[in-house]
């Protein structure tokens, strides 16, 4: 009998932890809509979605130049991220000697380890200043705050990319450079295409460190709530508006800040529909390249 | 056999947490014990006041919370503070019922990167500078709520019924912040505190008066705020004794020590 319970408690308690996290997402999840609903039917999900003006002090909420501030960073920082980590995960995976790779992914790493804060205050303090004297206006602007993003979800793609070349059967390589291709054509044709589901989880995953990062892109990126007119312009993202007007916000601003996660939850949400969509479709062209 | 245990252990688990909790509230002595809470700008000041208080009276607990003026008159009024602390003038309409101590007083400087050669501005000009209507200045703001940012609006825009701060103004979530976007553009200009000025800005002369304790103090320098402790009724107690210290030498040399200007 004694077993028995113990079998049954260790079964449950596995369960548990395993569930856990799921719970612990639908309780944010539940706790962010039900804050935030207020604010939405108040205002009028269309208004708020789709409002251009956000002014607490006169109860006017809009969020649709953060979410296109938001879209706007993250779509720049992947821009720059994806060609530099894709390219730099096929050199340390396939073409760079073992010493090399050994000095060079421990440095990648790092730079995920760096808090972003540290990253906001170089931004600040080395970015902003020398965007103002090579482009011109304030220097906080959207493209400061992509190419600092860039630098942080660069190690993400990249260690995630290079994972899912390495995995890749010894054996496609081999019949590739035995059917006589060269190393750049069997890289091309053969691995990269192989490897490329691995490389859109490392994508979908840095993007959502983009969007979801809040600190750095609030030292950079100068949080204007209008839609900037460049990318040299000023821009804030729902995380910023969030994060720069929490500790005061009462009332109605407090649940559209909330109405503001929202929002920023079914950006998210689509975003990784359409990336998961795409992989899923791609996996079925490739033709069993999937491990 | 193993079930015995476990009900047994849940049982005594029970009974402990439900003896900490009935004598954790026990222990607890009201008569001691002040909350304060509101304006972030007045929070530093009173966080060493409440420090340096405790120490001489250590039976005095005294908490210090932020959260923006308007959350310090909502305290005080519904009674979950007894002291709420407020940036900016109170009008005794807006907060009937309530009492007002000015425990110091503070100058908001107009700042502007040092290489730039503006040194003298008229209180209009601030206001168009800020309205957006001078496009060789980059204007940097605070954020929406912050105590500071509201006092401005109250002190050079007209009140939140007067012209609004632009729109396209850099917006920046700390003092410092602010400081740093200033001090890194020559064209930037920016408000902040008297009390948390250095040297890395320089600080505009506004109608020909240069922003110092002495000029907040006298009353010449225009753009200033109280910094105002409020008690719903008058202060009994040792809310009272509290602050009567606070105006007391003692209590202002702490302000001056802040950076604030004493009463």
């Amino acid at each position: 009998m004694a077993r028995n319970w113990e079998e049954f408690l260790v079964e449950k308690v596995l369960l548990l932890a395993a569930i856990s996290s799921i719970i612990i997402i639908l309780l944010i999840i539940g706790f962010v809509i039900q804050q935030g609903l207020p604010a939405m039917e108040q205002v009028g999900p269309l208004n708020f979605i789709f409002g251009m003006d956000w002014s607490p002090s006169y109860d006017i909420y809009g969020v649709f130049p953060m979410i296109v501030g938001s879209l706007g960073m993250m779509a720049l920082a992947l821009l720059f991220a994806v060609p530099l980590s894709i390219f730099g995960a096929i050199f340390l995976a396939e073409v760079a000697p073992k010493t090399m790779r050994r000095i060079l992914k421990p440095t990648i790493q790092t730079l995920a380890g760096i808090p972003s804060v540290i990253y906001g205050f170089f931004g600040l303090i080395v970015l902003v200043p020398f965007m103002r004297i090579h482009f011109g206006g304030s220097g906080f602007s959207m493209l400061t705050a992509s190419i600092i993003l860039t630098v942080m979800v660069l190690p993400t793609i990249l260690s995630i990319s290079e994972d899912a070349l390495r995995s890749i059967p010894l054996e496609y390589k081999e019949a590739s450079l035995a059917l006589g291709a060269t190393h750049w054509q069997t890289i091309k044709n053969v691995i990269f295409p192989a490897a490329l589901p691995g490389i859109v989880t490392g994508i979908i995953l840095g993007m959502g460190r983009a969007i979801g990062e809040t600190m750095a892109v609030i030292m950079v990126a100068g949080n204007t709530p209008i839609i900037p007119g460049s990318i040299l312009e000023p821009a804030r993202a729902l995380t910023s508006n969030i994060a720069l007007e929490m500790g005061y916000a009462l009332g109605l601003h407090y649940n559209a800040l909330f109405a503001t996660g929202i929002v920023l939850l079914m950006m998210i949400i689509v975003l990784l529909v359409i990336t998961n969509y795409i992989n899923y479709k791609r996996k079925v062209t490739v033709g069993g390249g999937y491990l | 056999m193993d079930t015995k245990y476990i009900i047994g252990a849940i049982v005594i688990i029970v009974v402990i947490i439900g003896v900490a909790l009935y004598a954790g509230g026990a222990f607890t002595k009201p008569e001691g014990k002040i909350t304060i809470v509101g304006s972030t700008s007045v929070q530093p000041v009173a966080e060493k006041l409440a420090e340096a208080y405790h120490n001489a009276n250590p039976d005095v607990n005294i908490t210090v919370q932020g959260g923006g003026s308007s959350v310090g008159l909502k305290s005080v009024q519904d009674g979950t503070a007894q002291i709420g602390t407020y940036s900016s003038k109170l009008s005794s309409e807006k907060a009937p019922g309530i009492e007002q101590y000015v425990i110091a007083n503070d100058g908001i400087c107009i700042i502007v990167n040092k290489d730039s050669n503006v040194t003298d501005l008229t209180a209009d000009q601030v206001k168009e500078i800020f309205a957006g209507n001078d496009s060789s200045y980059t204007v940097v703001t605070r954020e929406e709520g912050s105590g500071t940012r509201d006092a401005f609006i109250d002190l050079i825009m007209g009140g939140k019924n007067g012209t609004n701060i632009t729109k396209s103004a850099i917006v920046q979530s700390s003092t410092d912040a602010v400081k740093q976007a200033v001090a890194g553009n020559p064209n930037a200009i920016g408000f902040m505190s008297l009390a948390d000025v250095d040297d890395s800005v320089k600080v505009v002369k506004i109608d020909g008066v240069e922003p110092s304790e002495a000029t907040v103090k006298d009353g010449s320098y225009k753009i200033q705020r109280p910094f105002l402790f409020l008690t719903k009724g008058a202060a009994t107690g040792v809310t009272l004794e509290f602050i009567n210290w606070c105006l007391s030498a003692e209590g202002q040399k702490i302000v001056q020590e802040e950076g604030a200007v004493p009463v």
